[in-house]
């Protein structure tokens, strides 16, 4: 492929033509800021915090929408930049209400990032603010509008990566809202709660309800896992603290990148609930009572054994499980062949 | 599936068939959306107006149970007009000559009259299929919960084969899993008549390799029973059974009839992580981690055996089912000593040659799909690249049979069996989690609304279902999802066991119940 060379900062690059000037100036290993940008979505040029300086050009251009030609000379980090990105965040500042203590965003928002990143904690600009009213009676996702930067990404995550539009731009100027035709909550419009668009939000505007609620991002521990419900075989991470799944995040799974629907993102709830069985249970008398493991097992290869001996292998039979592990029913055809010595032995696939 | 997932986005004509991929399986149906994108063209064959049947160029409404009619009659369409792959079919199939000459019949007119479908759109169809650079065909259980769902299988395959949309990228028959992990279940042995990897325990050399690394003396032939088959004769031939994991109560047909076969049992033990309705008919219950709380590894649709980790303790003093499994059979003398799931993971590796280069090391890096002979293979994404296993592709001439339980005068409606959106299985899951539930709380019966004029039913009200083999009761919700004369709900929901009611009637080969179709009554409650 066709390759173009410019310089970043002085260094010399060279990148495949049509390469934009942000990825070529990320390859060279210079970070630049972006809000609305996202290798998923298309571009847009919303935000303009990855505006660089490009002598010869006119204004500062937006490096995300701007294509890396040859002999470009681009300054990622100048003075007149870094006032730009600077001035971007005192004007997002004057109208989004600064309660980092109780976000649950806090460490986990690029805004948070950036004005920390370019010392902005105050803002000159005053003015009129938002004041709607959070949305949180649907049991999966909180929306503030009063944080949403207007950086369009969940609106591309819902059209792009669900095919959904469900959430679009209403309104203009300083009303312009991310909001379901007509306005009504999430939960009168047609989403149909994959969280997609959560998963993109840069800032605190969309949350997951419970995941927030119940832990800071810095006190949990991720781990990747498969999720069990259906054959797609997504991958997630869980959000764990103190020993318990507080939440899933997306990660970047084999199968579905970052995409997850409703019950993989949201129905991790029974992990922990309280019908969980937790002792070995044996029934007397047409009740069950707890009882220890070595009690349990030993009954049950009592019981098994006696069979196999009065009745032959045949008599008995396995019901495996299409939601366990390989190795689980792998095991449990061991056991059933090499030990029960029969082939009874299935599981529900046909349903 | 023969392609990858993530192929489905590459087709340029998809046929989606008893499918509702974009609820049942929300991920693939992002694939579908990115493909309709793209600009390929979609048809789905469903009776009912489900989300994806809405995206969809083409809907055919077929009458339930007529996809072999369908089916054979697009294969009609490509026969008679030319259409098909004729290098394909002469370099890698056999039996032309017999598929041909069973579809002649299959006219568009004469599918007509079985499926419902007007004869011009399974024309279109038919030459949207054939002259597709790349076809995928997606089908669910929508295809193979009837008595003749091994056939309708058969026909799709002489389908894609005719048009030679197999063995490439984009292009293949893509059965989509239910359940996360029904194709390791199969891929593991959990059938009555294989070993892992499909090993036949009819052959001898299979068994004699498992019974030599069992360390056994010999191990049984003779193919063991189905799930069906076992719950008819508990109680007489079967005394004891050990059931993990499943909840047969809700999810078999012919619920009642379920409850008295395990009730007849000698000694009944399931395993499982809540007190499911199978469960609570045990002599005794051992309670199992969750899938947050162990190691192991899950096989999706595609072949792709993916990790499963563990991330928190086991609840109370519930185990991994892999170690309970190893603790009766060391009671039972047999000792297994197993310390972790890569242990038994490197154990199947060493007998399953399609899964003989995985290892747990290399899934860190991400997931394999299978065949994935060797540790240096870098997995299979799309199957039957240069030949099916068998060598040549054998067309299997199939012919449409109605449903074993056709709608009469008593029972004059069908009741089809999905699932929805926001549940899943018999909803032992989904109803704790404290937000699904919540959300969707109760379930519902679609009703056409020519049909509930008739019952002078009205949307949201109680009615009762009743079918041969029982009934329930459950609210209404009437309008054009489904056609006049069908009626639709989940089995998701404890409190609408609507398994009570389908046909245990199975297919002969396969032994898949027909929960697709039976016919019921519905009356205001
Ligand atoms: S949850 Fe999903 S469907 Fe709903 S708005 Fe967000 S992306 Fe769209
Ligand atoms: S809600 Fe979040 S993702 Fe959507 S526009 Fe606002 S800040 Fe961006
Ligand atoms: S997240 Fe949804 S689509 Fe993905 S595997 Fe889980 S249930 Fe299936």
């Amino acid at each position: 492929m066709a390759e173009v060379s410019l310089t970043i900062n002085g260094k010399q690059v060279a990148v495949t033509k049509g390469t934009t000037v942000l990825n070529a100036a990320r390859q060279a290993g210079f970070s630049i800021p972006t809000f609305c940008d996202d290798p998923e979505l298309s571009k847009v040029g919303a935000c303009r915090m990855c505006v660089v300086e490009i002598p010869g050009m006119r204004n500062l251009p937006a490096s995300c929408v701007t294509e890396a030609m040859d002999g470009m000379e681009v300054y990622t980090d100048s003075p007149a930049v870094v006032e730009a990105r600077k001035t971007i965040l005192e004007l997002l500042l004057a109208n989004h209400p600064l309660d980092c203590l109780t976000c649950g965003k806090n460490g986990e928002c690029l805004l948070q990032d950036y004005c920390y990143q370019y010392g902005v904690g105050e803002t000159i600009f005053t003015g009129e603010r938002h004041t709607y009213d959070t949305e949180a009676e649907n049991p999966f996702i909180v929306r503030d509008m009063n944080k949403c930067i207007v950086c369009g990404k969940c609106v591309r995550a819902c059209a792009e990566i669900q095919g959904k539009n469900i959430v679009d731009f209403a309104y203009r100027g300083f009303d312009t809202k991310v909001t379901p035709a007509m306005d009504v909550p999430l939960s009168e419009s047609e989403c149909v709660f994959c969280g997609n668009c959560v998963a993109v939000c840069p800032t605190g505007a969309l949350q997951e309800k419970v995941l927030r609620a119940r832990a800071r991002t810095w006190e949990v521990e991720k781990v990747k896992t498969t999720c069990p419900y259906c054959g797609t075989g997504c991958n997630f991470e869980l959000n764990v603290k103190d020993g318990q799944v507080v939440g899933v995040t997306s990660c970047n799974g084999d199968v579905n990148g970052r995409a997850l629907c409703v019950k993989g993102r949201f129905g991790y709830g029974f992990i922990h609930h309280p019908d969980r069985l937790t002792k070995p249970l044996i029934k007397k008398d047409g009740e069950f009572k707890e009882a220890s493991w070595d009690e349990a097992i030993g009954l049950v290869a009592d019981n098994l054994s006696r069979i196999k001996k009065d009745h032959g292998s045949g008599a008995l039979a396995v019901l495996s499980s299409a939601r366990c592990t390989n190795e689980e029913n792998y095991l449990l055809q061991k056991l059933t062949r090499a030990v029960f010595g029969t082939n009874n032995i299935d599981h529900c696939a046909r349903l | 599936m023969t392609n990858g997932i993530d192929e489905i986005s590459g087709a340029d004509f998809i046929l989606a068939i008893g499918t509702n991929t974009t609820e049942s399986h929300p991920i693939i149906g992002l694939q579908v959306k990115k493909a309709l994108r793209k600009g390929a063209a979609l048809a789905v064959a469903d009776p009912r107006k489900t989300e994806v049947a809405s995206l969809a160029q083409h809907h055919l409404q077929l009458k339930s149970g007529s996809d072999i009619a369908l089916l054979n009659g697009l294969a009609n369409v490509i026969i008679n007009e030319d259409l098909y792959d004729r290098e394909f079919v002469s370099g890698r199939t056999e039996n032309f000559e017999a598929l041909k000459e069973s579809v002649a019949q299959y006219t568009p007119e004469y599918v007509q009259g079985i499926t419902g479908v007007s004869a011009g759109v399974i024309r279109e169809v038919a030459r949207g299929y054939a002259g597709a650079k790349n076809g995928t065909i997606l089908y669910t259980m929508g295809l193979t919960q009837h008595i003749c769902g091994t056939h309708n299988v058969l026909a799709v395959a002489n389908l894609a084969m005719l048009c030679g949309h197999i063995g490439k990228e984009s292009s293949g028959v893509n059965p989509l899993r239910g359940q996360n992990n029904v194709q390791g279940a199969c891929d593991m042995g959990a059938l009555p008549n294989v070993f892992t990897g499909y090993q036949g325990v009819a052959l001898d050399e299979a068994r004699a390799k498992f019974a030599k690394a069992w360390d056994v003396a010999a191990l049984a032939g003779e193919p063991g029973l189905t799930v069906g088959e076992m719950m008819d004769i508990a109680g007489k031939g079967v005394r004891g059974m050990y059931i993990m994991g499943e909840n047969p109560v809700l999810s078999d047909p012919d619920g009642g009839h379920v409850v008295h076969a395990l009730e007849s049992l000698d000694f009944l033990v399931v395993q499982d992580i809540f007190l499911t309705e199978t469960a609570a008919l045990a002599d005794v219950v051992l309670p199992a981690a969750s899938f947050a709380e162990k190691d192991g590894t899950f096989t999706n649709s595609e072949r792709r055996v993916q990790r499963v980790r563990k991330a928190v303790e086991p609840i109370g003093d519930a185990k991994a089912d892999w170690e309970i499994i190893a603790g009766i059979s060391t009671a039972m003398g047999y000792p297994m000593g197993y310390c972790s799931a890569e242990e038994i993971f490197d154990e199947i590796a060493a007998l399953t040659p399609s899964y003989a280069g995985i290892s747990y090391a290399r899934l860190e890096e991400g997931g394999l799909q299978w065949p994935c002979p060797a540790p240096d293979h870098p997995g299979t994404t799309y199957l039957h690249k240069d030949k099916f296993v068998r060598g040549l592709g054998k067309f299997s001439p199939v012919e449409y049979i109605p449903p074993a339980e056709e709608p009469d005068q008593d029972y004059p409606l069908v009741l089809s069996t999905g699932r929805r959106h926001f549940h899943y299985h018999t909803g032992t899951m989904t109803q704790r989690t404290g937000a699904l539930e919540e959300f969707y709380g109760e379930e519902y019966l679609e009703v056409n609304q020519n049909d509930a004029a008739k019952l002078d039913i009205c949307d949201g009200d109680k009615v009762k279902v009743t079918s041969r083999r029982g009934s329930v009761k459950v609210q209404a919700r009437v309008g054009d999802v489904v056609p006049e004369g069908m009626v639709f709900t989940s089995f998701h929901f404890p409190a609408v066991a609507i398994n009570k009611l389908t046909n245990a009637q199975r297919d002969p080969v396969a032994k898949i119940p027909e929960l697709k179709v039976c016919a019921v009554k519905v009356e205001k409650d």
